[in-house]
């Protein structure tokens, strides 16, 4: 047989990925990006004409249990109909063995695109939005445990979504907590956004270690990057933000907001010019504020003031 | 959709080379010794005369003791698939062998080797003239296993698609996906040319290719000793390795 040329044998390589979806309503546009679990691929639904999103394992799963993971990823999806997580629509295994499921195919950016070009206010807003979800997935006794950047997505429409549930536990009835085939005391997650106790590996991690983690990603919103260890202040962190994070990242959980909703809550207060619960503000610190918050009544009454002053000077004359 | 559980038509062959290499039964290690050096004799006889620059003939004599050696079972015995992949073994021993043969004799000796093996050095030593600069002798036998499991696989599918009366499938394969020509003919000629349907032409060429990866699989399967190390090679061969 002719030697097989080295573009011929890329191609092969590439080819071997591309998942066989003979039998299905789906056909393949084009690859989009590689998960933790396989890859996600473009594809056309034939009957409904419209564009999807399969996330498909590779071809031979470094894991014997991926497959079951992927199914109870879906299925967590699908058990979560939130505006803020992109919806589940199929799953199944293919022609060629592998398992899929199929979603909504999201066009958008990624939080590091995003923030780019935002200013400190829109980053922050940002916040309350990542934490709707959060709030609504912990709720029903699922932690997602790999929230970063990477996986927070902007739509067309300026819509916020929490994406890559793959590591989500489920602890909610129907949904058998430790199903995601996860082992006892395995570290799964991302470092710099992973909390503590899930870097150690514990088995019992909660809804808490999230918490660390939107903490870390206020932090990335604030500085375009993660942390490296405790959140410190910095000439370009407002010292009721960097308070903020030191208590969403605060090593003991208990320690931490004990909710995404009320670490987002917090990051509002300071938006509204409102005190923030994790910082203590000094005397002119909450002058300051309340000085930002009230610049027209505090000029109205100084400017008053002045005036009342200027009228007994003169009236002593 | 489907739920067809992978696999296809073709009878599966499960035995490992690897294994099977390490047998007692001398008939049974030469045929696995054959399988390991149809998929490894380009990749040693490349590495070798990259990394060590020796001249043709002395590489082609190495190469043959190389294979000469695993079949006495000088190597393969002391071959565990919990600490290492076969590939990298193969090439660590082909760096000791060299080293030994270094300090033996400062040379290596023409004609050392019991030649058994029926390889085309004249071929490799063609392909290396196209090897660039920038690639080492590592990424190039990297390259040579997965161009050796590629072209093994092809053998499979082919003698497969003879067995099964569907060579035309194969020789579709062979036209569109195994053509270096820019652009490629289309579905529509292909069609036309093989005197069928522009939907068996994509039907046809669905089934090669879900056959080709499963040969491809096969093959490395037979070349590796546990599912962990098949797990492991495949993600290198599939391109998706987390180092």
């Amino acid at each position: 047989m002719k030697r097989l040329s080295d573009s011929v044998v890329a191609r092969l390589q590439a080819d071997m990925q591309v998942p066989d979806l003979t039998g299905t309503r789906y056909a393949v546009v084009r690859y989009l990006a590689r998960g933790g679990m396989g890859s996600v691929w473009l594809a056309e639904d034939t009957i409904l004409k419209r564009r999807v999103a399969l996330k498909v394992l590779d071809l031979v799963a470094p894991a014997a249990d991926l497959p079951a993971r992927l199914l109870q990823e879906a299925r967590i999806l699908a058990s979560l109909e939130h505006p803020g997580i992109v919806p589940v629509h199929d799953a199944g295994t293919l022609a060629d063995g592998r398992a899929f499921y199929c979603m909504k195919y999201v066009e958008g950016q990624t939080l590091a695109q995003y923030i780019a070009e935002r200013n400190l206010t829109d980053r922050l807003r940002l916040l309350e939005r990542i934490a709707e979800p959060l709030d609504f997935a912990h709720a029903r006794g699922i932690i997602h445990r790999d929230l970063k950047p990477e996986n927070i997505m902007i739509g067309a429409f300026g819509e916020v979504l929490v994406m890559d549930w793959g590591l989500a536990k489920a602890g909610a009835p129907g949904l058998r907590s430790g199903e995601n085939g996860s082992a006892r005391g395995s570290i799964l997650g991302t470092a710099g956004y992973m909390s503590p106790e899930q870097a150690r590996g514990d088995a019992e991690v909660d809804h808490r270690t999230d918490i660390f983690s939107l903490g870390a990603i206020l932090w990335f919103l604030l500085k375009g990057a993660p942390p490296t260890d405790q959140p410190a202040v910095t000439a370009t962190v407002p010292r009721p933000l960097a308070a903020v994070c030191r208590k969403a990242m605060a090593a003991d959980p208990s320690m931490r907001y004990q909710s995404a909703g009320a670490l987002a809550a917090d990051v509002a207060h300071y938006l509204n010019g409102a005190p923030v619960r994790a910082y203590r503000e000094s005397l002119l610190e909450r002058a300051a504020r309340i000085y930002a918050r009230h610049r027209t009544a505090v000029v109205l009454v100084a400017v008053y003031l002045l005036m009342r002053l200027l009228f007994i000077l003169f009236a002593h004359r | 959709m489907s739920l067809t559980p992978q696999g296809g038509n073709f009878p599966l062959t499960r035995h490992s080379v690897v294994l099977a290499a390490q047998s007692n039964d001398p008939a049974v290690r030469s045929r696995a010794i054959d399988a390991i050096a149809a998929a490894y004799w380009k990749p040693v006889y490349k590495y070798v005369r990259m990394k060590w620059n020796i001249s043709t003939d002395d590489a082609a004599d190495f190469t043959q003791e190389f294979f000469t050696r695993l079949l006495e079972k000088e190597f393969l015995d002391s071959y565990d698939s919990a600490k290492g992949r076969l590939r990298t073994f193969l090439r660590t021993c082909a760096d000791h062998l060299f080293m030994k043969q270094m300090r033996d004799a400062n040379r290596l000796k023409r004609g050392a080797g019991c030649a058994h093996l029926a390889l085309d050095f004249e071929e490799a030593e063609r392909e290396l003239a196209a090897v660039t600069a920038a690639e080492s002798p590592e990424d190039s036998f990297d390259k040579e296993w997965m161009r050796s499991l590629f072209a093994l696989g092809l053998e499979r599918l082919r003698a497969g698609c003879e067995s099964e009366g569907k060579l035309i499938h194969f020789a579709l394969f062979e036209r569109y996906d195994l053509n270096d020509a820019d652009p490629k003919p289309s579905y529509a000629q292909l069609a036309s040319e093989f005197g069928l349907a522009a939907t068996d032409v994509t039907n046809y060429l669905a089934f090669a290719r879900r056959e080709f990866r499963r040969c491809v699989l096969d093959q490395l399967r037979d070349m590796t000793a546990t599912d962990e190390e098949f797990r492991r090679e495949a993600q290198a061969l599939l391109g998706v390795e987390t180092r």
